[in-house]
């Protein structure tokens, strides 16, 4: 099978490969939760609570006897899911102000000093503020920490759009006479594809461990969702006798948001020099 | 060249057989294949070519300034004679043995002197820097060396200029810096990489001038590496021409010049507009508007290269014969060698003008 | 003699602090007959490009006015000067930043197309893609690929059937051969010539290669420090240069030749910056015929009769011949 070059160049580090392997892995349990394990993950057993693992619960049980494999399995749909939607819509919004502050040279001010205020707050203190004000909700959740991440998105695409508007194509549309709306969507935005693609990588990490904390502090998920989060949170007071009920959610944790920065990471490498070279 | 056999003189620099190869994701790249020329000291040796031709990578192999990868690979000798009389391969060199040769024996000067240069060191700094490793001085005796250095370069106010930064000179200014740097330890062997390049015409006559009067005050020989025919015309003494990679021709200046051999050196003179108007004017035409003459087509992809001669798909003079087998650097005249099966002693090869 | 399609009268670009602007042009005027091809010369600070790039509003003068039949193109409104952009077009220097890297050939010059309505319908484009393919010497299958797939030389060609795609009357080829390789440069002359000669063009080519310019245009301007030195018909320039800069310039460069003996020329020092020029001449600095009446006042662009102008108060020198 003749490998495209360019997924040659991005697993050129094996432990890029290894990544996307296991992020891989990640989300086809995930989606196949139902096929792969055997039980419902909110079927409880109390008979069967805490107990370690062993060959019909791969994972053991938590504190209600519910099979840990299949809640991390369904869990991993909604943690999956809020990272995306947060990705997805802090690269929705950030983008917008990005470009619109990079390239409206009147805007870039006040865009950017919004975008500063809300950075100067730490991550996580802000998403407590806004999901405390909002209330519990995986929207709430979504939302608060779109609004966390789209000021990061908006300068990076800022800074490559100050960059791009001044490239020699650019100056070549607007001397054939191509308008300013159809310079920005045809010829400046495809041309910060890069960092944006980096920057979701990134974010779809972060958004799986703010999601994993929020929920464990009590300020995200209602905890009758089954994330990652809200399952470590549950668990935690059992940790102590029966280690497995937060080590493995834990684990997906770790696991996710690693793989999903290395992925990045080589993401950005593979970019970059071939962003010079095509340029 | 070959070394005429009545001379006694020993080459500085007898590169032989000299290839890199570069492996990459999409395939071996053949930078640098086979080539072999050579440097008379005191004497001026013009290294040209196009894109692709490989003529940077060529003085890069020869510094030892590629990257030491896995997927580099040198072979070949280039044998350099330094001021005591010694002959050193410089390929075989252990590095810190070729570090003493950097900047001391050999100094080498870039196109681009802005990136050359560091911009956090003045401009003094960074020549005392290289005497004070080469040559043992100590900082103030390095200093004065190096505003000795700055005056021979002709720079303006150069008591002031040593305390200054590369981004406060000119571009012509930091050329000169450059050649200050590179002559501050009287190197035998001068390797300029398009040194003039990116440089406003008339200034770019200056520092050829300069570098013409300290090749002849200090018997330095040079290694001009450019694209530029005019620049090669009136300061080299012998020239190689490069096309993918390969030495195809080689001669003293004038009768290159003059009767050049290979087909790709007869193109790229008849190309040039000024050649054009030489002819018209040989012809007693008036200005006319004729056409240039231009080859056709442009330089095979490294990743592809034709399988016999690398020029044979743009050559007008191509035979059957051309494509079989990459033809060997054959003598063609006295000091000439040209890498065509069309060319021999005996018969040289005779273009028709387009 | 008819009416000029382009006039340029006094110029002035100036750049940063209102106080202590950078001159990059300091009132230049000229003017472009229909079919002709005028070259502007000039070495770094010279303006040559800025000039350009005034010249089809993109960028704006700080005063000046550029006249296009008669228009000013300075108070265009911007759906004006979009009309207008069809019939003034642009060859940029670098081949390998003036192409979109994300965009497809015939994107691109479908782009140019659609913008002025041109070749409607996807039948009549796509025969319209081919058809400018075709003029400047590349295929139809090269219509499907990126800009990347292609070496300098066709990347320029592409960017020369994008400009005419609009059908311009004008075109600014802005050091169109300086990225290029000698021997892909003589290609895409012929093919400037050819594409002139056909399509009945008007140029303005700026350009650093005086050999290049001596081939190509019917006229020269020469510029020094945002200011016109010296314009003649191409022979008469480079025959007998009145400037003392241009002669310094057709002196520096060399030719290939070593048989013809170059005439030393070399001036002494750099350009000065265009912040600071000097006063009166902004060539007295490096002038080897600079006198005292040099730096009191600006000297005027004299008509030295036959179409030839100098800003020089001296009409005493004798160019040094080989």
């Amino acid at each position: 099978m003749k490998i495209p070059l360019i997924l040659k160049k991005l697993f050129r580090r094996r432990i890029v490969l290894g990544a996307a392997i296991c992020l891989l892995v990640v989300v086809l349990v995930a989606l196949l939760a139902n096929v792969i394990t055997g039980y419902d993950p909110n079927e409880t057993a109390v008979s069967q609570r805490l107990s370690a693992p062993t060959a019909s619960h791969l994972m053991g049980t938590d504190e209600l006897g519910r099979d840990l494999f299949a809640r991390i399995a369904f869990g991993g749909r909604y943690s999956l899911t809020i990272a995306a939607l947060t990705a997805i819509g802090a690269i929705a919004f950030g983008t917008l102000f990005g470009l619109v502050a990079g390239f409206f040279r009147r805007l870039d001010a006040p865009i950017m000093r919004v975008v500063d205020a809300m950075m100067s707050f730490p991550d996580i203190l802000l998403a407590i503020a806004l999901v405390a004000i909002l209330g519990p909700s995986m929207f709430n959740v979504v939302l608060a920490l779109v609004l966390v991440y789209t000021p990061r998105v908006a300068r990076v695409v800022r800074a490559s759009t100050l960059v791009v508007r001044e490239l020699l194509f650019v100056e070549a549309a607007r001397a054939v006479g191509v308008s300013t709306a159809r310079i920005l969507w045809r010829h400046i935005l495809p041309n910060l594809m890069s960092p944006i693609l980096v920057q979701a990588s990134f974010i779809f990490a972060y958004a799986i461990l703010a999601e994993a904390a929020l929920s464990f502090l009590g300020v995200g998920v209602p905890p009758e969702i089954p994330t990652w989060g809200t399952m470590v949170a549950g668990s935690q007071q059992y940790a102590h006798d029966a280690l497995w009920v937060v080590l493995f959610p834990g684990f997906a944790i770790i696991l996710t948001a690693l793989s999903l920065q290395l992925l990045g990471d080589g993401v950005r490498d593979l970019l970059d020099p071939r962003l010079k070279k095509s340029m | 060249m070959k070394p005429s056999l009545t001379s006694p003189d020993p080459l500085r620099l007898d590169v032989r057989n000299l290839s890199t190869f570069f492996d990459t994701d999409e395939g071996l790249i053949r930078s640098v294949a086979d080539v072999s020329f050579s440097i008379r000291p005191g004497k001026t040796t013009a290294l040209v070519g196009e894109s692709g031709s490989g003529k940077s990578v060529t003085s890069l192999s020869l510094m030892r300034l590629l990257s030491r990868t896995d997927s580099t690979q040198v072979s070949g000798q280039a044998l350099f004679t330094n001021r005591a009389g010694e002959t050193l391969n410089l390929l075989a060199l252990p590095e810190p043995a070729m570090r003493r040769i950097r900047g001391n024996e050999i100094a080498m000067i870039f196109q681009e002197p802005m990136t050359s240069l560091n911009p956090v060191f003045t401009v003094g700094e960074q020549i005392a820097e290289s005497v004070r490793l080469h040559m043992g001085l100590d900082r103030a005796a390095a200093l004065a060396h190096a505003l000795r250095m700055l005056e021979l370069v002709e720079i303006p106010a150069a008591a002031q200029r040593l305390h200054e930064y590369p981004h406060q000179l000119s571009g012509g200014m930091r050329q000169r810096v450059m050649i200050a740097l590179a002559m501050a330890c009287n190197p035998t062997l001068l390797i300029a990489d398009e040194p003039t390049t990116a440089l406003d015409v008339t200034i770019q006559a200056q520092i050829l001038e300069l570098m013409r009067r300290l090749q002849r005050e200090t018997g330095m020989s040079i290694l001009f590496i450019t694209h530029n025919l005019g620049v090669v015309a009136h300061h080299a003494d012998d020239v190689a021409v490069m096309y993918a990679g390969r030495i195809v021709e080689a001669a003293p200046v004038r009768a290159l010049f003059a009767s050049p051999q290979h087909p790709y050196t007869q193109g790229l003179l008849a190309c040039l507009p000024a050649q054009q108007r030489k002819r018209e004017l040989a012809n007693g035409e008036t200005r006319g508007k004729r056409r240039l003459y231009a080859i056709r087509g442009q330089v095979s992809s490294p990743l592809a290269p034709p399988p016999g001669c690398a020029f044979e798909p743009r050559c007008d003079h191509a035979l059957a014969a051309c494509k079989e087998a990459m033809p060997a650097l054959e003598s063609a005249g006295p000091q000439r060698v040209a890498r065509c099966i069309l060319v021999s002693e005996a018969a040289p090869l005779v273009t028709e003008t387009a | 003699m008819s009416a000029p399609l382009i006039e340029v009268k006094n110029l002035h670009r100036y750049f940063g602090a209102p106080a202590k602007p950078v001159r990059a042009v300091d009132d230049v005027s000229f003017s472009i007959q229909p079919g002709e091809t005028l070259g502007l010369v000039g070495e770094s600070g010279s303006g040559k490009s800025t000039i350009g790039r005034t010249l089809l509003r993109l960028i704006e003068s700080t005063s000046g006015q550029v006249l296009y039949r008669g228009e000013d193109l300075g108070s265009a409104s911007s759906s004006r000067m979009r009309a207008l952009r069809s019939k003034l077009q642009m060859i940029f220097q670098d081949p390998y930043a003036s192409l979109n890297p994300k965009m497809r050939v015939k994107d691109i010059l479908g782009e140019a197309l659609q913008v002025h309505g041109l070749a409607k319908g996807k039948v009549a484009r796509n025969q319209r893609i081919v058809e400018l393919l075709e003029l400047v010497g590349l295929r139809a299958e090269h219509a499907s690929r990126y800009p990347h797939e292609f070496s300098g030389g066709q990347r320029q060609r592409i960017g020369v059937a994008r400009a005419l795609a609009v059908e311009p009357e004008f075109i600014v080829a802005d050091e169109p051969l300086s990225a290029l390789d000698v021997s892909i440069q003589a290609q895409v002359v012929n093919l400037l010539c050819d594409l002139r000669d056909r399509l009945s063009l008007t140029m303005l080519f700026i350009s650093h290669d005086l050999d290049v310019v001596e081939y190509l245009c019917d006229r020269v301007v020469v510029l020094y420090l945002g200011r016109v030195m010296e314009v003649a018909p191409t022979a008469e320039l480079f025959s007998r240069p009145l400037h003392p800069y241009s002669q310094a310039l057709l002196a520096a460069s060399p030719k290939p030749d070593p048989e013809q003996k170059s005439v030393h020329i070399a001036l002494k020092g750099d350009i000065p910056s265009p912040v600071n020029p000097p006063s009166g001449c902004v060539f007295r600095t490096r002038c080897p015929h600079v006198i005292d009446a040099c730096a009191s006042a600006r000297p005027e662009l004299r008509d030295m009769g036959q179409g030839r102008f100098k800003a020089c108060i001296r009409d005493d020198i004798a160019l040094v011949t080989a």
